[in-house]
Parts: C-alpha cells; sequence; structure tokens
C-alpha cells in the first residue's frame, strides 16, 4: 500500500469523474425513495476502472418528494468545514433552498467515492468542479421534467429556493414534485452542461454557517468515542514506551482485580520500523468502562525488552544534525554557481534554524469502535482516511476489505494525526480477538507519547550580499528524520515531497542557488501535521529574508517584493534534481505565479499600516510563504506592557485562494491558524529521552491559551474567480517567522531556535 | 463499589460505581450522556467541564464521591432547545470548527456569567484560560460570550 502523504494526489478527480443515474434496483435500495424521488450518483474514480451502475448505490445527491435534498458528504469533517463547503456548492449550483439539505456522511469506500484521504488541503480543489457538474445534473434534470410538464422550452424555466418556475405563466413546482418525473429523463451530456458564473451563486463565495452548528452546542454532535453499542466494552492500552520495543513477559493479577476489568490481551506491534498503519505492541485492559480499565492498566507489571531505541536522546540528535549541515550535502536543487558567488561575496551571513518535534494535540484523543460478527468488522472511527484505515484494519485482520465497513464520526480535530489508522486497528483486532464490541480509548499520555510527530529539524542557511548590496546566494542545507523512514529505515534524506513544501520551491530571483539535505534517522514515529515541513522551512527561509533585508539595508517587504522581480511563472526548470510535486498538480493547472504572491504581500502590508512608526513598546513582522498552491501573505504586530509582559495584539493575514466557497470557513481557517502556528513559535515542544517523549500532559506540552493568543486576527481574503485551493494549512507556516521577526525588532533578539517565550 | 445518588439535569439518578470513578466516567459512560468531552484527565483542558451548583467544575477530575448532594448542570441541562444566550451568540457568531471542545467552552462560559453578568475582556480571557482549543476559536468564544452577556 503507497503510504498516503498528504500532499500527493495521484490523478485529478476532476477529469473522472463521472455523473450517473443509478439503476432500478439501487433506487429500490434506498429506503427513502420508495414514494419516488430522484438519485444520482456522481463516481470520483481517480483510477481507469470503469464505473458500473449495478453495485451498491453509489448515491450522491437524491430529492425525496417531501422536497428535501439530501446530500452525500463523502469527506471528514474536523473542523475544516468540509461537510458545509462542498454541499453548499451542489446546492447552490442546483438552486436548491438551503434549508431543505440534509447531509449525510458517507463510509469509507473507495468504489463509491474515490478519494476520501482528507488531508492536504485538497478537499475543495479536488471536488470544486465535480459538486458544480452535479448540481447543474440535477438542475437541469428537474427543469427538463417541468418544461415537459408545462409543455415550455426548458430555456423559459429557472430553479431556486428547491422550486421550478415559468416566469411567463407563473407556473410553480417544487423539487419534491418533479423528482419522480425527472428520474424518468436521460442524463443531460456532461460535456455541454450549463454552469451557473461565480457571480450567481447565493451560497458560493459567501459567509454560509456550519450546518452542524446546532448539534455543536447542544452537545449532540456525534464524535469517535460518542458512539455507544449494546454490550461494548472499554479497552485502555499499555504500549510501548519505546518504539519498537518488545514485550517478553507480564503479569495481569493486578489488573484483573480491578472491579469491571474483564481481560487483558496482547497486541502485537510492528516492531521497527514501526511503519505508518501498524499498532504499537501493547497490552490491552478490557472493563466495562473507562475508568476501569485505566486503573487495570495501572495494576499491570510488564518487562519490556527495549530495543535499539532505548539510548536514543533527541537533543543528541539535533546537535548532530547541526553538525551535519556544516558539511556538504545531497545537493536537491542547483542554480548557477554558488561557491562563486561565496568568493565574489562583500558579505556572507550564516544562520543555523531549529525546530522541535511536535505532537498534534487534538483535544478529541484517538479512538474508535470496532464490532465483528459473523467475519464482518464494521468500525466507527474519528478517521482523516477512512479507505486507509479499512485496508489496514482488512490486512491487519486477515479479512477482505468487502468485509470491512468504516463509519466515520466526526472528528475532534484531526491535522494530519487522524489520517493513521494505528489506532482503528486496534480496535478490529480487539473485536476480533474477543468476539465484544470494543471502544479503544486513548488517553491524553498516549497520544502524546504515541504520536506520529512532525520532525524535528535543523536547517543552516548561507546568504552571499555583494558589494552593492545585492543578494546573490543562496545555500540552504535541511535535514530532519522524514516521513518515509517511518516505514523504511533506509529512507534517511527528506524526501522530494517534504522538499517540495516550502524549501525546493525558494521563490526569489536569486543568481546562485544551492539546496542541500543531510542524513538522519527517525527513532520514533514521524508523520504530518497541519502544513508539515512548511513549518520549518518557512520559519527559516522568512526569518533569514529579515535578516537580509536588514543587513542590506531595505525594509523587508520591499525586498520580498523586489525579490521575486517581474511578474511570472516559475517552474525551476533544470535546477530541481528531483520530482518538484506542486501538490500533485500540474504547472500548467495550478501555476506558480509570483504575481499572485507579490499581491498577497502588497495587500497584508496595506491592511496592516505596515511602515506607519510605532511606539517604541510596539513592533511589527512580515513573513510570506506560499503552501498547498495558496498564496499566504502575514503581519504579526507584538506589545509590550510597563512590565515587560508581551502580547499579540493583531495578526494580519492576506490569502489568494482563489474562490474562497466559503468565506466564513475560510477565515475561521486563518483564525485557527494563526492560534495553531502562535502554539508552534512559542509553547509546544516535544523531546526524548532514553527514547522515551519526556512530556505526558498539556501542562508540560503546552498549547496556548486564550490570554496568549492573538488578540485581533484580520483575513483578507483576495476576490478572484479562479479555481479554489485549500485553506486548513497555509496560515500555519508564516505566522512563526512573522512573530519571530516582530519579536526581532521589539526586542533586538534574532529568534533560531522554536518555539521561543514571549 | 458503592450507591451514589446524583442529582444531573434535575433528575436524580442512581449509579454504582467505585468512590474514586471521576464524574466524567460516570456521566459518560454509566449514564451514556456523550455532551461531556474527555481531553486531559488531569483538568489541563477543560473539555469536560460541568456545573456543580453554580461553579464549573472539570468533571475528569472530581471522584464521584464528592459530588454529594450537589447539583450537576451538564451541556445536555443548559437548556430545554439549546436556546441559552450563550448557545444562540455561539451559533450568531459561528464559533465552533471541530466542535470538540466546545461543550466544555460553553459550560465554563456559564459558569463565568453567573457570577460575573457583564466580564470584561480580560475578565472573559482569564476566565476561559483553563479551556483549551486547539482548532483556535478564542477569539469568536470572546466574542460570543461578549454578545450573550449584553
Amino acid at each position: 500500500m503507497m503510504p498516503s502523504f498528504p500532499f500527493l494526489k495521484n490523478k485529478s478527480v476532476e477529469n473522472t469523474s463521472k455523473i450517473f443515474i443509478p439503476s432500478r434496483r439501487d433506487f429500490l435500495k434506498i429506503g427513502s425513495l420508495a414514494g419516488g424521488g430522484l438519485l444520482l450518483g456522481i463516481s470520483f474514480q481517480c483510477t481507469s476502472k470503469e464505473q458500473t451502475q449495478t453495485f451498491a448505490p453509489n448515491v450522491y445527491l437524491s430529492i425525496t418528494s417531501d422536497n428535501t435534498v439530501t446530500i452525500i458528504a463523502h469527506r471528514s469533517e474536523m473542523g475544516q468545514g468540509i461537510r458545509t463547503s462542498l454541499p453548499m456548492i451542489v446546492a447552490d449550483e442546483m438552486g436548491a433552498d438551503w434549508s431543505q439539505v440534509k447531509i449525510v456522511q458517507g463510509e469509507g469506500d473507495e468504489a463509491k467515492y474515490g478519494n476520501q484521504n482528507t488531508d492536504g488541503s485538497f478537499s475543495v480543489r479536488m471536488f470544486y468542479e465535480p459538486m458544480r457538474k452535479a448540481g447543474a445534473t440535477a438542475r437541469q434534470l428537474l427543469i427538463t421534467a417541468a418544461a415537459q410538464e408545462w409543455a415550455v422550452d426548458a430555456s423559459t424555466c429557472t430553479a431556486e429556493n428547491s422550486i421550478i418556475t415559468h416566469a411567463e405563466s407563473g407556473k410553480t413546482l417544487t423539487f419534491g414534485e418533479l423528482a419522480s418525473a425527472a428520474q424518468q429523463l436521460p442524463l443531460p451530456d456532461q460535456d455541454t452542461l450549463e454552469l451557473k458564473d461565480f457571480s450567481a451563486y447565493k451560497l458560493v463565495g459567501k459567509d454560509t454557517p456550519i450546518i452542524d452548528l446546532k448539534d455543536f452546542v447542544t452537545g449532540r454532535a456525534i464524535f469517535g468515542a460518542d458512539v455507544n453499542l449494546p454490550g461494548m466494552k472499554t479497552a485502555v492500552i499499555q504500549r510501548t514506551p519505546v518504539v519498537g520495543a518488545t514485550l517478553t513477559s507480564y503479569k495481569d493479577a493486578g489488573a484483573l482485580a480491578v472491579p469491571g476489568v474483564l481481560k487483558v490481551v496482547k497486541i502485537n506491534g510492528s516492531g521497527n520500523p514501526p511503519g505508518l498503519t501498524k499498532p504499537l505492541e501493547g497490552l490491552a485492559v478490557i472493563a466495562d468502562h473507562t475508568w476501569a480499565a485505566i486503573k487495570g492498566r495501572e495494576a499491570l507489571d510488564i518487562t519490556w525488552e527495549l530495543g535499539d531505541n532505548a539510548t536514543y536522546d533527541s537533543k543528541a540528535q539535533l546537535e548532530s544534525m547541526k553538525q551535519s549541515t556544516l558539511e556538504e550535502g545531497k545537493i536537491r536543487r542547483e542554480k548557477g554557481d554558488f561557491n562563486q558567488a561565496k568568493q565574489d561575496a562583500a558579505l556572507v551571513i550564516e544562520r543555523t534554524y531549529e525546530a522541535p518535534f511536535y505532537a498534534h494535540g487534538t483535544i478529541e484523543p484517538p479512538a474508535a469502535i470496532a464490532q465483528f460478527i459473523d467475519g464482518k468488522m464494521e468500525i466507527w472511527a474519528p478517521t482523516q482516511h477512512p479507505q486507509w484505515a479499512r485496508d489496514s484494519v482488512a490486512e491487519a485482520c486477515g479479512l477482505s476489505a468487502d468485509n470491512v465497513r468504516v463509519n466515520v464520526t466526526l472528528l475532534g480535530g484531526g491535522f494530519g494525526r487522524k489520517s493513521k489508522p494505528d489506532y482503528v486497528v486496534e480496535a478490529a483486532l480487539l473485536a476480533q480477538e474477543t468476539g465484544m464490541p470494543i471502544r479503544v480509548q486513548w488517553t491524553r499520555e498516549d497520544d502524546l507519547h504515541h504520536d506520529f510527530f512532525h520532525s524535528h529539524s535543523i536547517q543552516h542557511i548561507r546568504a552571499t550580499i555583494d558589494a552593492d548590496k545585492n543578494l546573490t546566494g543562496w545555500n540552504q542545507h535541511t535535514v530532519f528524520p522524514a516521513i518515509g523512514a517511518t516505514s523504511d529505515a533506509n529512507e534517511l534524506h527528506p524526501s522530494d515531497g517534504e522538499l517540495g513544501l516550502g524549501c525546493i520551491d525558494f521563490p526569489y530571483e536569486v543568481p546562485h542557488i544551492r539546496i542541500e539535505t543531510h542524513e538522519s534517522k527517525a527513532h520514533t514515529r514521524i508523520g504530518w501535521m497541519r502544513s508539515v515541513s512548511n513549518i520549518q522551512h518557512a520559519f527559516a527561509t522568512c526569518s533569514m529574508m529579515d535578516e537580509i533585508a536588514e543587513a542590506i539595508g531595505k525594509d523587508p517587504v520591499q525586498f520580498s517584493l523586489d525579490m521575486l522581480a517581474d511578474d511570472k511563472k516559475l517552474d525551476f526548470a533544470g535546477e530541481i534534481k528531483g520530482d518538484f510535486g506542486n501538490y500533485g498538480e500540474s504547472l500548467e493547472d495550478f501555476p506558480w505565479e509570483t504575481a499572485r504572491l507579490k499581491n498577497v504581500i502588497q495587500r497584508v502590508a496595506q491592511e496592516s499600516g505596515w511602515g506607519k512608526s510605532l511606539p517604541t513598546d510596539r513592533a511589527m513582522g512580515f513573513a510570506v510563504h506560499k503552501s498547498f498552491l495558496t498564496y499566504v501573505a502575514c503581519v504579526v504586530e507584538l506589545a509590550r506592557d510597563s512590565s515587560g509582559k508581551i502580547t499579540i495584539p493583531v495578526v494580519h493575514y492576506a490569502v489568494d485562494c482563489g474562490i474562497a466557497v466559503n468565506t466564513d470557513r475560510v477565515r475561521s481557517q486563518f483564525e485557527g491558524g494563526a492560534i495553531f502556528g502562535t502554539s508552534i513559535a512559542t509553547t509546544s515542544a516535544i523531546t526524548l529521552k532514553d527514547g522515551k517523549v519526556e512530556q505526558n500532559n498539556f501542562d508540560s506540552y503546552q498549547l496556548i491559551r486564550m490570554p496568549q493568543s492573538p488578540k485581533k486576527i484580520h483575513v483578507h481574503i483576495i476576490e478572484s474567480s479562479i479555481k479554489p485551493t485549500g485553506v486548513g494549512e497555509p496560515p500555519v507556516p508564516p505566522l512563526a517567522p512573522a512573530l519571530a521577526n516582530a519579536y526581532y525588532k521589539l526586542t533586538g533578539k534574532r529568534v533560531y531556535a522554536l518555539p521561543f517565550s514571549l | 463499589m458503592a450507591n451514589f445518588t446524583l442529582t444531573i439535569n434535575g433528575r436524580q439518578q442512581q449509579v454504582e460505581a467505585t468512590e474514586d470513578m471521576p464524574l466524567l466516567w460516570v456521566i459518560r459512560d454509566l449514564l451514556d450522556m456523550k455532551g461531556t468531552k474527555f481531553g486531559c484527565g488531569q483538568a489541563l483542558c477543560g473539555a469536560c467541564t460541568v456545573l456543580l451548583g453554580d461553579t464549573a467544575v472539570r468533571s475528569c477530575s472530581l471522584p464521584v464521591s464528592q459530588v454529594g448532594e450537589q447539583a450537576v448542570t451538564t451541556i445536555e441541562g443548559l437548556s430545554e432547545n439549546g436556546d441559552h444566550p450563550l448557545q444562540k451568540a455561539w451559533i450568531e457568531h459561528i464559533v465552533p470548527q471541530c466542535g470538540y471542545c466546545q461543550t466544555g467552552q460553553i459550560m465554563n462560559a456559564a459558569a463565568l456569567l453567573k457570577s460575573n453578568p457583564t466580564p470584561s475582556e480580560n475578565e472573559i480571557e482569564q476566565a476561559m484560560a483553563g479551556n483549551l482549543c486547539r482548532c483556535g476559536t478564542y477569539n469568536r468564544i470572546k466574542e460570543a460570550i461578549l454578545t450573550a452577556s449584553k
């Protein structure tokens, strides 16, 4: 199975999506349609596999006679608002009354829904066009049905608020009244389908409240651990304290003596390398309820063979990584001759940047529920990637994927953690072993000890400046244990994909560029966290650019604009040694446009009042970083009070994400991204000693709280009608360097290591 | 194991539990009320916040044996129809992102407004400092509390 990196998207879904009218047989399977209605399927095949119309209902959209439009949400909801944004596009395009739209979550099934990997900020990017086409198809079918009923020309009818109207005669019919007639019509030609102009949308491009709002504020929303099955038991697992360790012996008498504890079951771990899909070795305590399982676990007596990682010290590794970046590395991008630039330089600035391991810290710790009956496994889980969970469960349990069903609950935060299915596999293995419905509940300590961490990193940058104060050379060394090393111990360098996240795509017009990587090993599980290696790359690059601007006596905003030079489309042709991923998109479809980057820089400067004179207890910092095909510039303002305490009164973002589908959710992603970025910059760090994570809970792994949070976060969205790109991750990377640059302005101290205390 | 009589959302409930079982697990596992969330188990994140009388408490760290006769209010009992001024304000400001921590945030805010019906921004920040939100909805929470306190 291909490791499912967030930034990989194999084929464009847009070109292979297909809308179809399901067979009569499938139609009848939908109970709610017994009284007639319209049913449309869309297949999002990412493979060349031919869509058949006879298998289980691949339903996307249905209209029942009571005028309810039901739309399947096939992507996982974790706070980004996707359960609202994608159905909104369908509803708006078809002219449905949004208040009569019902959203149903689709289970994990690639044959039905295509790619469901909710990661990499690509849901809107990938599905905007298919959603429009689905909505337009339904609209056209309904209009045709109405026109036939009234014997009028279809072009004289309109669809709005779930009603088709013939203006001339004043006749109206609801979608519900027309649905059965529409079902009998042939599918309109997909190539000549008329899509609404962006300006005609009533929901798209506006603030639309999320559909789960009422459930969220009343406690009715169902997250992973909230699913309750009859007879369900709870498992809490003692996992290996060191990745790759094995359990040699254990005594469970103490655990079994705890009232409510039923069983102790061993889970065989994957050893080393740990892999992205497998559970860690552990001992599960199964009990009537969570508390008994927790108390039972405390009473276990386990002997571990700790293995190769038992001497691992993350601080020592950072030191040796630091040393390695001073040597020659493996060249990953080369333009011009950096050595020559260095020789000719009037000034060379050399800086080292460091960032720690980060844990995702979703407030909902991982949890999953599994039930195994008659050879069939059913799962309920807060998962970003239900298909990967399904395949991983099938493999671990020796089942065919057809016998595994994954129901997706709401996710109490994801940020990349809940892409990995290890906790789902744990529940499945225990359900299979015991025959009981099992909920695996991770505690916060489990979550922080056994995460797939964002990798710690070192970067060493040399910048050369000539006698005329031009930046002539950029030599960036980057080293961090790669995500791939979690599955393959021979992966010693960051992958092309990881370098494509804000490093290899250094966009500035510098004549001599050399980017190099160095070897490092993974001694814990490495994964991806919101914006992935863009975090460290943006921190180093934007900090260094600020320092260079100062050295040559230029304003950093002006310096960035100058260095982007003329408007052009970047392709890095002939310079990049491996693949330039461009987040899985072609440069034709999603070009790298310096004009758009300059535009967000100018906008953020203007909105923040960049350059205005500030009192001595105030300072602004700037950073700009494109990631996930979205262009973002950021200005952070800091204030120091009379006691010396530093706060963040305001953050400004300018963002160009093409069409902003739900403007409110674009803003909320940026508001949250600023706060996520502030945690990364100032409070959070995971360290390992003797192979064990040193932080246990939110006292030692600190997240930003309300008093430390930026007081105002302004999000300036560039108006655009070009195809949309995602916004889940792009707010994060520029925040830390903008904050660090502001901190320097305020205090005179440059920041070279994250996190730093304000 | 012992028997406890709890008053939760105005209803008397009998449960059998060990004395040290946190109120959170009594509510979630024994009474099957899922609006109160587990986040950290150490009173560090506030996801499990409920009211004990008029005071916000972290139910993950409150043993059931210490509840006594004090009335417990969970998110399910905050209002009849989800129309508490805070819930209405939360909807008006579209506060939640993933939604997970929000019930704890609302219960904590409810306790704040009981003791201080018109808090300043600074007072809100201090009162809400014990409730983590990883999605980063703090500013909208603050605005919603200000709206509800008007």
